[in-house]
């Protein structure tokens, strides 16, 4: 079971709230995953995003759970930038855990 | 508290005016300007912005002398004359367009938003120009929010600068300041050691841990000196009795990232007067900005290695004796 999760209308186009990434872990992607489900987190429409978003958006789920937790999560529709951020969150959240 | 605006006052040349302001008695703003013309960094703007502010909070008094040089209008269109309760008139305004963003006092998440939002089509920067400054604007302002706790919030500018083609932003606060803000995780007693470990990657005043918490990673003025650094740019970092100014990297040597800031081409001025709180200067060239994922690739690999070095200093070996 898929749960997807579209981060625009939560951010917009610049995807830099803490806040709303906050938001997003705790009422959406850690209920899904504590119910089993893959959860799909869906950029699409978000142009640029930074570290402290990515990292306030997943690195406490990898911390806790481990980073196999990755093997339930998708990144969906990501542009260069947000890839390459969400790729330096992984990196070093895996040297810390 | 005193504050002259000389005629000139970049990151490059900034030292002599940081020397020259004087921070003590928060209640009295006294100011002086160059006679003829004057020629400022937007974070001068933001620093007398913030004393300004300071001052009106705590009922006290400004005092300015009359304003000659011609840079008057560009005071009153960044809306500084208006916080010193100098005399305005209403001028004739340019098409704003790809000039300046003025000053902005920012408090909350919601309005750091909308300012971001709101700042880009006034730059009229293309996507690949604007993501660095986006970038920059919302990791300086919400690191005020997080670790400042400022009585006046954050207080941005910004200018295009059409001659050098670059864009200057200055981010200030009246807040805790950097040591006290690492001091609560680290044991650091100067602030050149706190300014230090607040641009290497990982370190945050919030946990001694590496990797740091739920909701902060202590990397933004990594990423934000690094900007700076791959750009060959100025970007400075000023808070309690210390300066740490990255000076540009000339084009005749690769601009390399290292996650030490000692180790980057720099200069530390230290025994200045006491900033209450974290003054940061930064400029973007717009015609050297490389790409900004191109960038990402190179802070991941520094960030990475540094990162997995911290870790081997926590990795405990059984010691046999």
């Amino acid at each position: 079971m898929k749960h997807a999760i579209k981060v625009f209308p939560r951010t917009g186009k610049f995807a830099e709230n803490k806040d709303a990434a906050r938001e997003i872990r705790l009422n959406d992607i850690l209920p899904a995953l504590e119910e089993g489900k893959e959860v799909i987190l869906d950029f699409q429409g978000v142009d640029s995003t930074t570290q402290s978003f990515i990292h306030a958006l997943i690195s406490d789920v990898i911390r806790n759970k481990g980073i196999q937790i990755l093997d339930h999560i998708f990144f969906k529709n990501c542009n260069t930038v947000v890839q390459k951020i969400i790729k330096i969150v992984v990196d070093y959240m895996q040297d810390v855990t | 508290m005193k504050l002259h605006f000389p005629n000139s006052a970049f990151l490059g040349n900034i030292d002599s005016f940081l020397r020259s302001i004087e921070t003590q008695d928060g209640q009295t703003l006294e100011v002086t300007f160059n006679k003829h013309w004057m020629s400022l960094h937007p974070v001068v703007l933001c620093m007398a912005y913030s004393l300004a502010i300071q001052a009106k909070q705590q009922h006290g008094k400004i005092h300015s002398e009359p304003l000659e040089a011609v840079s008057k209008h560009y005071l009153e269109r960044m809306g500084l004359l208006q916080a010193l309760s100098m005399e305005t008139r209403h001028i004739q305004a340019h098409e704003s367009s790809g000039r300046f963003i003025p000053l902005t006092q920012i408090y909350d998440s919601d309005q750091l938003g909308n300012f971001i939002t709101e700042m880009i089509p006034l730059l009229h920067t293309p996507s690949n120009q604007a993501d660095p400054i986006k970038y920059v604007v919302s990791e300086l302002v919400r690191n005020v929010f997080e670790h400042a706790d400022s009585p006046i919030g954050g207080v941005v500018c910004a200018q295009f600068f059409k001659k050098s083609n670059r864009v200057s932003i200055g981010v200030v606060d009246r807040g805790n300041g950097i040591l006290k803000s690492i001091q609560r995780s680290h044991l650091v007693d100067t602030d050149t050691e706190a300014i230090r470990l607040a641009l290497t990657p990982g370190v945050t005043g919030l946990t001694s841990n590496v990797g740091g918490t739920e909701s902060n990673a202590g990397a933004g003025l990594f990423f934000i000196k690094s900007i700076a650094k791959i750009n060959r740019d100025f970007f400075l970092l000023y808070s309690g009795s210390t300066m740490y100014k990255l000076l540009k990297t000339p084009q005749t040597k690769p601009a390399k990232l290292f996650s030490s800031p000692l180790d980057d081409k720099h200069s530390f001025v230290e025994q200045l007067p006491y900033w209450k709180g974290t003054v940061v200067g930064i400029d973007l060239s717009l015609e050297r900005t490389q790409s900004f994922d191109s960038l990402l690739d190179l802070i991941r690999g520094v960030y990475r290695l540094d990162i997995k070095e911290k870790g081997k200093e926590k990795f405990k070996q059984a010691r046999f004796i």
